[in-house]
């Protein structure tokens, strides 16, 4: 039997404010996964802590809501054990980017195949607004005293030059294009990450949905309105490293993720799948990992009598042979 | 009142240099060889934080009778450099040895960079009130006064003419067999068999045969020249050959722990390099691929993580998915693990850290030895939740006793601090070959097929069910049917996010009783372990955890021999305490008397909290060098003397 959105869903009451972006890529996530048929039982998602955090609570797969920051080890450690799980990894941009800055370029620098996916708001909502990594120098959203004394970090170069093989960015409020993210992030092999803007309509009064979708961005020609919002594969942009060509794809992908205000790009960004995963890299060292990893193999036999032997190694430390 | 404790027959080596220079190599030798001429060893090493140049010893202690430890005094000398005889000839036995480079004899303190400050005052007061010069010469003079032999060894002219006689001349590469060089001229003056000799150097460098074989020639070279030389000057000990004592390894501390994970089924294990831990978890990786007597392809997979809070989280993610996981550390990165640790205890999930205890706080003495972080142990993390702290005595227990952590952390449902340390993971000894089948794997209550929800009697699976048992079934992730949640607040039976104030007492009833099942079921043996006089009801209690276990074992024998009434109680399930077992054990006892490796007596006040019995007299030490046998001897009869403060502090170390 075919597997259907509303498979996906608990029961849980989902606190989150009205009109809040977490709304449409917790649909997409669920909409991912049925378009992908992946089992609920084979799959986990992992959380941070944060709105975003919650997320795992309404989506009925595993869902493991971890620490503050940490989202991205706990992870990669059940990943590593038991390769057969699909992982999504999920978090705000204060949880990944702040806190768990180190976790994310180390994360990068191995490539384990999941994804992650930020929910990008630029504020700490549940401690009520504070100003998140990814909030532009000099804004003050409005439960700020004073303007943000913090630059932004760039999530996508961050990722870019950290090693992440796939990077993308969705907007929450285009719930079919970020399903189509999702999925493409899913299938990737290696470390995906996507950046989705999700406005956070009680404490970011700067970039809301109306101004996501072209609110002040007055086109000189027309005098209209124009959304800032673009997508990457309208224009012809193909991010996607083909042959001996890395450098100039990393190049393009930063160029665009610098784009701000009047033009935002979203889509896919970049992808090299040449990187060996992590998995292929463990594989190279221990050739059995892939058909029997930790989570498969079996320890004792039926009297609990351990079956992983160290007679060789006591041999050569006794000093009577 | 210190020589009265070695009546023994035991003999102590000493090897020291510069960090880098092959003390560690040498001294494995000279285990390997003793151990195969059949004695009984028990070495340990000390090292700064350093890659080259500081100063670094191994002291091996070799023995006819089972030994458990070192003592202060020192038998034979093993020098190449000026250092290591400046530093270590105070601790010299009358009637001892010191082999030297004669070519360093007017090397002045001062000549000598890595000395520290402290050190040279130690040292030039010592010489001065002897009246002797501030020299190397003016140490060896001391040394001669106190009736210990002088072995000068002239090694450059050694080298020049051992390379004449292989015909090889590229001498620079050769300075690198010194520290063999000086090993075999000790063996020369103690008679030791020159085959066995030979065969430890191959053994220890089985990896590089061409330089193995330069070694061997090396030190037969050297071997024969003190033997013609030094004929007239022979020294009253010998280690003369005899039977390979049966069935026995020569194992490193570090080495003990990780073969205990290959045993228990730890297929997963993380880590950030920190010194004493990384041995641990090196050791696991360069054995990855594993033996399994079943037939399958076994391996276990060690991650280098960023940090030891990517360590922690990682391992509780491979845990969660029914993987044997744990982590090995010290005490800086256990304080960094911390947070995580409440979540695993409020998740209910079996993790193991191995916590090798280095000197405190901060960096502290990085590379020195302290049983500082018992308290911490017990008490890390904010809120409560249940955790085991269990701790090992030495190699060998800690081979078995990391199966039994895997199994208590799998049984209860909880996070297991494995208690070792830096005077385990450097000690090396010989002991009774590990026997693999000893102790079973108990996975406890998991749960591999769950039918569907409305084929269950009980409705759908539900991780955290409550009911009479707090342990409740455990399913992994990618279980069918078996779906759960798992969140740092405080969760329904589900796993999902609740506040309610009924159900938050159930749930910390659930997790906290566990604790109360684990204490009942968790057999004695495990928890403590008396040794000695147990009829005599009027006799001395004493009372320890963890690394001093050999040196008390030791220095009890003595006493016990000299008609002193002790017992030794080690504590090895540290939390939940064993009050109840321990009241049995202490009963009758006159004094109690605990002994550990820090500054504030970190068991004893568990003793006071649980038992409401105070300690009559307490033996610390926090100088970073770990308690020697001898010292506690002292210290013990000291007090059977009547003339103890109620608090001593040991000082012995280099």
């Amino acid at each position: 039997m075919a597997l259907k959105f509303a498979d996906y869903k608990t029961e849980v009451h989902n606190d989150w404010c009205p009109g809040c972006g977490d709304f449409g890529i917790l649909n997409a996530i669920q909409m991912a996964l049925a378009d992908l048929q992946i089992p609920a039982y084979k799959s986990v998602i992992f959380s941070g802590i944060g709105c975003s955090g919650k997320t795992p609570h309404f989506i009925n797969t595993y869902g493991i809501h971890t620490l503050h920051g940490r989202v991205l080890p706990f992870a990669q450690g059940a990943k590593l054990s038991n390769p057969d799980l699909e992982v999504i990894a999920v978090g705000g941009d204060g949880d990944g980017l702040g806190i768990g800055a180190g976790h994310f370029v180390s994360a990068g620098r191995r490539n384990v195949d999941m994804a992650y996916i930020v929910f990008n708001n630029g504020v700490y909502g549940l401690t009520k607004g504070q100003a998140a990594p990814t909030l532009k120098l000099g804004m003050k959203t409005k439960s700020l005293s004073q303007p943000n004394v913090n630059d932004s970090v760039n999530p996508i170069a961050l990722a870019l030059v950290s090693g992440f093989t796939f990077i993308a960015r969705g907007y929450s409020y285009d719930v079919r294009h970020l399903k189509e993210l999702i999925k493409k992030s899913i299938e990737h092999s290696g470390l995906a990450y996507l950046d989705v803007l999700q406005p956070c309509p009680t404490y970011n009064d700067i970039n809301t949905r109306e101004w996501y979708q072209g609110m002040g961005n007055i086109d000189e020609d027309t005098h209209k309105q124009k959304p800032r919002i673009y997508k990457l594969e309208d224009t012809g942009y193909d991010g996607r490293v083909q042959s001996e060509e890395t450098y100039s794809k990393m190049v393009q992908a930063i160029e665009k993720s610098e784009e701000w205000d009047e033009k935002i790009p979203i889509g896919v960004f970049y992808q090299n799948e040449q990187i060996p995963s992590y998995e292929e890299r463990i594989e190279s060292r221990i050739p059995s990992y892939v058909r029997n990893p930790p989570a498969r193999q079996t320890i004792m036999d039926h009297d609990g009598v351990p079956t992983g032997g160290i007679s060789k190694l006591l041999e050569s430390l006794r000093i009577d042979r | 009142m210190t020589q009265s404790y070695y009546a023994d027959n035991s003999l102590t080596w000493v090897i020291g240099g510069a960090q880098g220079s092959g003390v560690d190599s040498a001294a494995n030798i000279f285990s390997r060889a003793c151990a195969q001429a059949g004695f009984n060893i028990f070495g340990n090493r000390e090292y700064y934080s350093n890659i080259k140049g500081e100063h670094s010893y191994f002291t091996v202690r070799v023995s006819d009778e089972p030994i458990h430890s070192h003592v202060d005094l020192i038998d034979i000398l093993v020098s190449f450099d000026a250092e290591t005889v400046f530093v270590h000839t105070s601790e010299m036995k009358e009637g001892g040895a010191i082999i030297y480079d004669s070519d360093l004899a007017e090397t002045t303190l001062r000549e000598v960079p890595t000395i520290d400050e402290y050190a040279v005052r130690r040292i030039s007061s010592m010489l001065e009130s002897s009246g002797k010069p501030l020299s190397l010469r003016g140490m060896l003079d001391y040394a001669h006064e106190k009736n210990i032999k002088l072995y000068g060894i002239p090694y450059f002219r050694l080298l020049k003419q051992f390379s004449e006689q292989m015909g090889d001349h590229t001498l620079s590469k050769l300075t690198r067999t010194v520290n063999v060089m000086a090993l075999s001229a000790s063996m020369a003056i103690l008679n030791f068999d020159k085959h066995i000799l030979s065969e430890s150097i191959r053994y220890v460098f089985r990896t590089k045969p061409k330089i193995a074989e330069n070694n061997v020639s090396a030190a037969n070279f050297v071997y024969d020249h003190v033997k013609l030389q030094f004929s007239s000057k022979d020294l009253k000990r010998e280690l003369k050959y005899k039977k390979p004592l049966d069935s026995t390894i020569l194992v490193q501390g570090n080495q003990s722990s990780a073969l205990g994970k290959l045993v228990a089924g730890c297929r997963f294990q993380t880590y950030y390099p920190i010194t004493p831990a990384s041995d641990d978890s090196e050791f696991l990786e360069s054995h990855q691929i594993l033996e399994q007597s079943n037939g399958e392809e076994g391996s276990i997979l060690v991650i280098q993580t960023e940090d030891e809070i990517a360590a922690v989280t990682m391992a509780i993610g491979g845990a969660l998915t029914g993987v044997r996981s744990a982590t090995a550390t010290s005490g800086p990165g256990f304080s960094l693990m911390v947070e995580a640790l409440g979540w695993a205890g409020i998740n209910e999930v079996p993790l193991v850290v191995s916590l090798y205890q280095r000197a405190g706080p901060a960096t502290g003495l990085p590379t020195r030895h302290e049983q500082g972080d018992l308290l911490f142990a017990v008490h890390a993390g904010h809120g409560e939740f249940p955790r085991i702290v269990f701790s090992s005595g030495d190699i060998e227990e800690s081979f078995y006793d990391t199966i039994k952590v895997f199994n208590f952390a799998e049984k209860y449902q909880m996070p297991v601090i494995h208690l070792l340390d830096k005077a385990i993971a450097n000690s090396v000894a010989t002991c009774r070959n590990f026997d693999q089948h000893r102790v079973k794997i108990d996975r406890g209550q998991i749960v591999n097929k769950i039918p569907p929800a409305d084929q269950r009697v009980d409705g759908k699976y539900l991780r955290f069910k409550l009911g009479g048992n707090p342990i409740s079934p455990r399913a992994m992730l990618g279980t069918q049917n078996g779906i759960f949640w798992n969140t740092g607040d405080e969760h329904t039976e589900e796993g999902h996010i609740t506040e309610d104030p009924y159900n938050r007492i159930n749930m910390m009833d659930k997790r906290m009783r566990k604790l109360d099942v684990a204490l009942a079921e968790i057999p004695n043996e495990d928890k403590a372990i008396a040794y000695g006089n147990n009829e005599d009801q009027e006799v001395i209690s004493v009372l320890s955890w963890g690394s001093t276990k050999g040196s008390i074992l030791d220095a009890l024998n003595q006493l016990n021999r000299e008609g002193e009434k002790m017992r030794f109680i080690q504590l090895r399930l540290l939390h939940p305490f064993p009050a109840s077992l321990l009241e049995t054990l202490i009963r009758g006892s006159k004094i109690l008397v605990d002994i550990e490796m820090n500054y504030s007596s970190q068991l004893a006040s568990l003793v006071e909290q649980h038992l409401k019995r105070e300690i009559d007299y307490t033996v610390v030490k926090y100088n970073g060098r770990p308690m020697s046998s001898s010292e506690i001897y002292n210290a013990l009869k000291l007090i059977t003397s009547g003339n103890a403060p109620r608090r001593q502090v040991l000082e012995y170390g280099t």
